[in-house]
């Protein structure tokens, strides 16, 4: 018995498959592009499982290409995946392309209280990507000059459009690009450590989503934060994996109960 | 639609050409968001005719009310006494604020981060899409929130309305601010007097407050059906009630509402409703949602939860309670509304702690299992408020759920996302 999650994000789709007993046996991150039902299709096709639960932003897309597929959301998902890669955990939070969530769970795991930013990308993996490119940085650049920086420049905007500007007015004004970039990353973790504060969190948070991999960001949130920040070892598959746990979970809870109907 | 309704525009002074795209726009919302829903009562038709209606019929409604020298008032407030208008044989109707609709002329006068409420306002005025507003012999503004406040100074000065009256209102709800408001009410009484040519007299009055009251206890009894599970009718359809009461003839409207209620106590006799028994049932708290605002319930609905009541202006707060109609002198009935309408417990009143317990109160009544705080972007006020009201909710072990969002529809996808995890949360 197999079971998969698919993740389908603003920025990338990423598939985890499980066996019985929840042991990853496949993992795959790929570009969303324009036309992110084609590649959903393309890693589908590389497995074979009894079940598939979607998730992420194009949840009920993926109904076209599998009907009857469950659709659940990446908050249900990332708290489910939480459980399994930290144990115990009560507090998450998932900086995604477009989104950035902050969940509490129960001491039995369900959500307790979520919060999400509002419409606007600000503080979300989109913007580090922008905020890069406006400083002529590539995505990896951007992170180890930050993690260099002595200090930061004080960025107060977070407003992708705004921000840009105000990068370009700091720059004329001589700053320094590394110190900028230190400024962007803790503008963005103070930002998150707000939207934390309005659910709030305790105790180890487990830091997911594609915004995990950054690693000054994950310096910086845990210091806003003021409290122990894990990063798993795959932070970007952390829904998909929740995801691929509630469809086998399902299959074993219908599997048990036509066994006990059998007897 | 009859080209005499087109004449009718014309003399109002629309803009031909833009009023089409709106009415085009709006059909195609309605149909889109009320026409697809399963179960509906069947009463709910008047309701469609009413909206089909909603810039022909009742339009010409009200200029044949003005041609026979009666006074059309519209106002954006629940604070405006529809029983004084009523009482000199006026109509009052509510003025155009629920869509995105002209905001790049109203951002010539209006800081972008206005609340949408206003820029809407502004933008139907000054596109000129609004008949209500220039129907209007007298438009009512009243000092709510900042916004409005200084958006009405402007407003002034602008040649869109025939006449603007600004109301002051209290902030406080002591004594000072009871005086203030029945100050307030006998200065209007007597502008409404000197606009009609009448004289508001103990009988006309109580003749006022009885039409409005009668509106309201029609009210009060579709909200207690919705208390049923399965509930009998969608926070939509509910919500478009509560949106025409602006609007409509009375008499009619309290008719219509009477009869979906007989309607809706057979379906509850018979276990029926428009969403299965065990549904997750929703209360809807903050800011009004003005015709063609449905974006939140729409999307709530959509995702298998059903709404089961509305503290909003445009809902429960501005239908509860009915007005006081035992004074013997006209002074003493003013004084009765100024104590009713003082009780609307809008956020823009310091302290406002009786509005967390209307809604702790509605989500018991009505077996809410979750309460979403919707905020109109920009809107201080409720945004602010919206952050206490929802500590001290989940501190009551009601889960809740805090939208902050304006008109658009491009954060429609976030929403659905963060929905669809209460109802998840909700459902354990």
């Amino acid at each position: 018995m197999r079971a998969a999650g698919i993740d389908i994000g603003s920025r990338t789709v990423k598939l985890v498959a499980v066996e019985a007993g929840g042991a990853i046996v496949h993992e795959r991150v790929e570009e969303a592009t324009f036309d992110p039902l084609k590649v959903c299709a393309r890693l589908v096709a590389e497995i074979s499982v009894d079940a598939i639960v979607a998730t992420g932003y194009g949840r009920h897309l993926f109904q076209r290409l599998a009907p009857g597929a469950e659709p659940i959301t990446e908050i249900k998902a990332a708290a489910i995946g939480a459980r399994a890669v930290m144990p115990g955990c009560r507090a998450l939070v998932d900086v995604g392309g477009q989104d950035t969530k902050v969940v509490a769970l129960e001491p039995d795991g369900r959500v307790l209280k979520f919060a999400m930013n509002d419409r606007c990308a600000a503080g979300t993996g989109r913007f580090l990507e922008v905020m890069a490119a406006a400083l002529a940085f590539t995505p990896a650049e951007f992170v180890s000059a930050a993690l260099a920086a002595k200090r930061a420049e004080r960025s107060s905007s977070m407003c992708a459009v705004f921000a840009e500007s105000e990068v370009v007015s700091l720059v004329a004004r001589g700053a320094l690009r590394d110190e900028i970039a230190l400024g962007i990353h803790l503008a963005i973790a103070s930002r998150t450590a707000g939207l934390a504060g309005t659910v709030p969190l305790e105790g180890d948070v487990l830091f997911v989503g594609g915004g995990a991999l950054n690693a000054c960001l994950a310096r910086e949130l845990g210091r806003a934060l003021k409290l122990p920040l894990v990063v798993p070892r795959s932070p970007q598959t952390v829904a998909a994996y929740g995801a691929a746990l509630h469809a086998i979970g399902s299959l074993t809870w219908a599997a048990e109960r036509t066994g006990r109907k059998a007897k | 639609m009859s080209e005499d309704y087109r004449m009718m525009w014309k003399d109002l002074g629309l803009d031909l050409e833009t009023h089409d795209a709106l009415l085009a726009a709006l059909g195609a919302g309605y149909a889109q968001t009320f026409m697809t829903q399963k179960d509906r009562p069947e009463g709910m038709k008047y309701f469609d005719f009413v909206m089909s209606e909603v810039h022909g019929l009742r339009v010409k409604e009200l200029m044949d009310a003005k041609a026979a020298g009666r006074k059309v008032v519209g106002s954006f407030c629940v604070y405006v006494p529809e029983e004084i208008v009523l009482a000199l044989d006026g109509v009052h109707v509510g003025l155009c604020a629920g869509a995105e609709f002209g905001y790049a002329e109203a951002e010539k006068y209006l800081p972008r981060n206005t609340c949408g409420l206003i820029k809407s306002f502004f933008g139907f005025s000054l596109t000129r899409v609004c008949p209500y507003m220039s129907a209007s012999d007298l438009v009512v503004g009243e000092n709510t929130c900042d916004g409005k406040k200084k958006a009405y100074e402007i407003f002034k000065d602008l040649p869109l309305v025939n006449a603007l009256y600004v109301m002051d209102l209290p902030q406080m709800k002591g004594e000072r601010g009871r005086a203030l408001l029945v100050d307030e009410y006998t200065k209007f009484a007597r502008k409404m007097e000197e606009l009609a040519g009448k004289k508001l007299t103990v009988e006309n009055l109580k003749k006022g407050i009885a039409r409005v009251n009668a509106k309201r206890s029609a009210m009060h009894r579709l909200a207690k059906l919705r208390a049923a599970d399965p509930a009998p009718i969608s926070g939509l359809d509910a919500l478009l009630a509560n949106q025409v009461f602006f609007y409509d003839d009375p008499e009619r409207f309290t008719g219509s509402v009477n009869a979906i209620c007989d309607e809706l106590e057979k379906r509850v006799k018979a276990g029926k409703g428009v969403a299965k028994k065990g549904a997750p049932r929703i209360l809807v708290s903050g800011c009004p949602m003005a015709v063609p605002n449905w974006k939140i319930p729409s999307i709530v609905e959509s995702c298998g939860a059903v709404i089961v009541g509305e503290e909003s202006c445009v809902g429960e707060r501005g239908t509860r309670d009915l007005a006081p109609d035992s004074g013997t002198t006209v002074e003493a009935l003013i004084a009765g509304l100024a104590d009713r309408y003082l009780k609307r417990h809008c956020a823009v009143f310091t302290p406002n702690p009786e509005r967390l317990e209307d809604v702790k109160a509605m989500a018991d009544a009505y077996k809410a299992d979750g309460v979403i705080h919707y905020g109109i972007q920009f809107c201080n006020p409720y945004q602010i408020e919206g952050g206490a009201v929802e500590r001290a909710l989940e501190k009551a072990k009601i889960p809740t759920l805090r939208i902050d969002t304006d008109y658009s529809m491009e954060d429609a996808g976030q929403i659905r996302t963060r929905v669809e995890a209460f109802l998840e949360r909700i459902k354990g």
